[in-house]
């Protein structure tokens, strides 16, 4: 089985084409910075520096990368310029597969008594919560899953209606009690209607906020724990959103919101932007926190499952 | 605001504390960690190196006479160059004409809608003025319910069209819309846009060519990533925007995306978002900014107080009085006062020329000058300026006036005398030489 086993021709035109303005950036940069050397020296790697920080990669995994080249530079003696793009692009591979998450599918795990499985979906204002919700019902709707969407956030003006939009499109029901409703009890009624009408899945959405402010921080933990009382256990997955043109501060989004609520797995969105794909090397190098999910496009089917290397052969082209 | 930058700063320049001199050397690591600070902060890699680069000429060529330490000067030219990158002093936008018409543009969710909100309750509320909100898109799910919920809020006009399609015929409509209801401010909310986009890119040249706004607006994501400069610059190649709007400043965020913006396109940043509700909308003011960026606002106002005192002038009249020898109690006062009023007697006395060597090794606690300052303040302006006509009875009077016993009185005029022979010594690298070898010489421990 080849590389892309689960990962079908098409997926990997769009990873490519979304990427494709990154992969320019970073292999042309990379490009120059070999342009008229002969072997990787202190110059090389500074502009190596250059073009890995300018991708938003971040200054530690950066340096981490860099340290790493120069090692194998100085174990190997002979490296050759034209080698660094395969180097660098071993190395980016291993320091993902270092992070120990496995690839990420689109699937749902199977609870006791038949319970619904449950996604909360936070994180800071504007980075695509509900269009990634809109998404992901999406891809449990084509995988002939019963998908329940439950609008918490009530705050936003209007986020009621963009998730109701995003229900009929899909295709799926929603369970939503207008602007400033408690999104607590929103979020009880959800889970109370994917438990009675049998669901396999429900995904409750919630205001963004931004990290720094405790109180929003704390109304989460509520949220969470209301919804326990209906199905215990959930929610089981607890998806924190970053928009991939976020920089240095994505680290410290992750950060906070894994501090007030149990994240366990991301999703980076907007990587069709232009040289936006460094920081999801950032933040599977810095996070524990699986990748799970990248959004690649504006269409509904361009929300994919992360894996790791299909992800570092898009950017390099191969 | 910007916390976690300055904590960077503060870090980076305490490799410089301690130091004597700006040099070469000194400088180029605190460079290399303000640099790293300033990347951390998202700062744009060539803005970065660029900014370090003119920190550096800046602080080599300036006269380590007029120095308060190597660090706080550092902070200083830091400070301006930061003032001065950002854009100087605080711009305004243009809202005039009939109607005067402001053109929202930038990425998804950067928040255009809700600071066009923002904008609306701003010109209603502060400007007097009858603005009319429109919709134009036409795009994402619920997007005019949105613009209408805030106009609701805000009781300001919101004109839309759900059956059009087109952005450039609704924005055509709300202008005419707006001419024959009185509102006398149109703003025109647009759709979140890739800069790769082109179809999109050229759709919102469109409605500017047909508009002519009087203020095109770019808003961007405070918290943004390298890629802000990418961003800008493509919308300004594409639709010359007037000015730039920082939003969700109320994060956490370090801001370099604000640095990076203005050094690339340079185009005033105006207005910055602080909050969810609609009133957190504040022009935005550089120095201030800057202020929080080195939030070292004391040591800024510390070192332009000390340099307003120590004038080089001053300090060099000072070196030459000390070279001829006519240090005097008066100077000797002065110094004491001016360092008191300062606060931090350690550093400042790191200001006056040859003091610090002088006085290095030795504890000054902060009320230390009391009763030296009683004492000279007992002296008779001859008795000041010619130490030495300072005989037995002059003491005997001296320590009478200043409630001091008659030894702190000789010590203190011995202790004189040996700062002023020391600061004569100090001030003339001849002697000092010639002092070190009869140290040498003469086999004392540990030269």
């Amino acid at each position: 089985m080849g590389l892309f086993g689960l990962f079908s021709k098409d997926k990997k035109q769009k990873l490519d084409e979304g990427l494709s303005k990154t992969k320019e950036t970073f292999l042309s940069k990379l490009a120059r910075t070999v342009v008229g050397k002969s072997k990787v020296d202190a110059d090389v790697l500074d502009e190596l520096e250059e073009v890995l920080i300018s991708s938003d990669v971040g200054v530690a995994t950066t340096i981490k990368i860099i340290d790493r080249i120069e090692a194998r530079v100085a174990k190997e003696k002979y490296i050759n310029a034209d080698e660094l793009q395969t180097i660098l692009r071993d190395e980016i591979a291993s320091l993902l597969e270092e992070n120990n998450t496995s690839d990420a599918q689109f699937e749902l795990p199977v609870h006791p008594e038949g319970q619904p499985h449950v996604i909360m979906v936070v994180g800071v204002n504007g980075v695509g919560k509900t269009t990634t919700i809109g998404k992901l019902a999406n891809q449990f709707k084509q995988m002939n899953k019963s998908v329940i969407l439950g609008a918490a956030d009530t705050f936003r003006a209007a986020a009621v209606d963009q998730l109701i939009i995003w229900s009929e499109r899909v295709g799926v029901p929603i369970i939503q009690q207008g602007m400033n409703a408690d999104p607590a009890s929103v979020a009880f009624d959800t889970l109370q209607a994917a438990k009675s009408r049998g669901a396999d899945v429900a995904i409750i959405d919630t205001a963004g906020r931004l990290h720094n402010k405790v109180n929003l921080m704390n109304e989460l933990g509520k949220i969470k724990r209301v919804m326990d009382k209906v199905i215990p256990g959930a929610p089981h997955e607890i998806l924190l959103v970053l928009d991939g043109s976020t920089g240095q501060n994505a680290f410290e989004q992750a950060k906070q919101f894994s501090l007030a609520t149990d994240i366990n797995a991301l999703a980076i969105t907007k990587l069709d932007g232009t040289a936006k794909g460094g920081v999801v090397i950032g933040i599977s190098d810095q996070m524990k926190i699986p990748v799970k999910y990248i959004g690649v496009g504006e269409g509904i089917n361009d929300l994919q499952a992360f894996h790791k290397k299909a992800f570092v052969n898009s950017l390099f082209g191969e | 605001m910007f916390e976690n930058l300055t904590e960077k700063f503060e870090k980076a320049f305490k490799v410089l504390k301690g130091q004597g001199q700006i040099s070469e050397i000194n400088v180029a690591e605190t460079l290399k960690e303000v640099r790293r600070a300033l990347l951390d902060a998202d700062v744009n890699f060539k803005t970065a190196k660029d900014f370090t680069n003119t920190v550096k000429e800046k602080a080599l060529g300036r006269d380590v006479l007029t120095a308060v330490s190597p660090g706080q000067l550092m902070t200083k030219i830091c400070h301006e160059e930061l003032v001065e990158l950002m854009g100087g002093n605080e711009a305004q936008i243009n809202f005039q004409g009939n109607p005067g018409v402001i053109l929202m543009s930038g990425l998804q969710g950067s928040g255009k809608t809700t600071f066009s909100g923002k904008l609306a309750n701003y010109l209603k509320n502060k400007k007097g003025k009858n603005p009319l909100l429109v919709a134009c898109d036409v795009y994402r799910p619920a997007a005019i319910d949105q613009l209408h919920v805030l106009g609701e809020q805000l009781g300001v006009a919101v004109f839309s069209n759900k059956e059009e399609k087109n952005p450039v015929a609704i924005a055509e409509a709300a202008i005419k819309h707006a001419k024959s209801n009185g509102h006398n401010v149109v703003i025109v909310d647009t759709a979140g846009r890739l800069a790769v986009d082109e179809q999109m890119m050229e759709e919102i040249a469109k409605v500017k060519a047909a508009i002519r706004p009087t203020e095109t607006l770019f808003v961007v994501d405070a918290m943004t990533g390298q890629d802000a400069v990418n961003t800008a610059k493509a919308f300004n190649d594409r639709i010359d925007f007037d000015g730039v709007v920082l939003t969700k400043l109320d994060g956490d965020t370090r801001g370099g995306a604000a640095l990076s913006i203005k050094a690339i396109v340079d185009k005033p940043i105006k207005f910055v978002g602080t909050g969810e509700k609609m009133d957190a909308l504040d022009v935005f003011y550089p120095k201030r900014m800057a202020d929080r960026i080195l939030g070292m606002g004391d040591v800024v106002s510390l070192v332009e107080r000390a340099q307003e005192q120590y004038d080089e002038q001053e300090a060099r009249k000072l070196q030459k009085k000390i070279q001829k020898n006519q240090f005097d109690f008066n100077d000797f006062l002065a110094q004491l006062q001016q360092i008191k009023k300062m606060g931090n007697v350690k550093d400042l006395m790191g200001m006056i020329p040859g003091m610090s060597k002088a006085m290095k090794g030795v504890e000054i606690e902060d009320d230390a000058f009391k009763h030296v300052e009683a004492i000279i303040q007992s002296m008779t302006p001859l008795e000041r300026e010619n130490p030495d006509v300072i005989n037995g009875s002059r003491k005997k009077r001296i320590a009478n006036g200043s409630g001091r016993d008659i030894q702190e009185v000789n010590k203190l005029i011995k202790q004189f005398g040996e700062t002023k022979k020391m600061m004569k010594l100090m001030s003339n690298k001849k002697n000092m030489m010639n002092m070190m070898r009869q140290m040498k010489g003469s086999g004392m421990p540990g030269f």
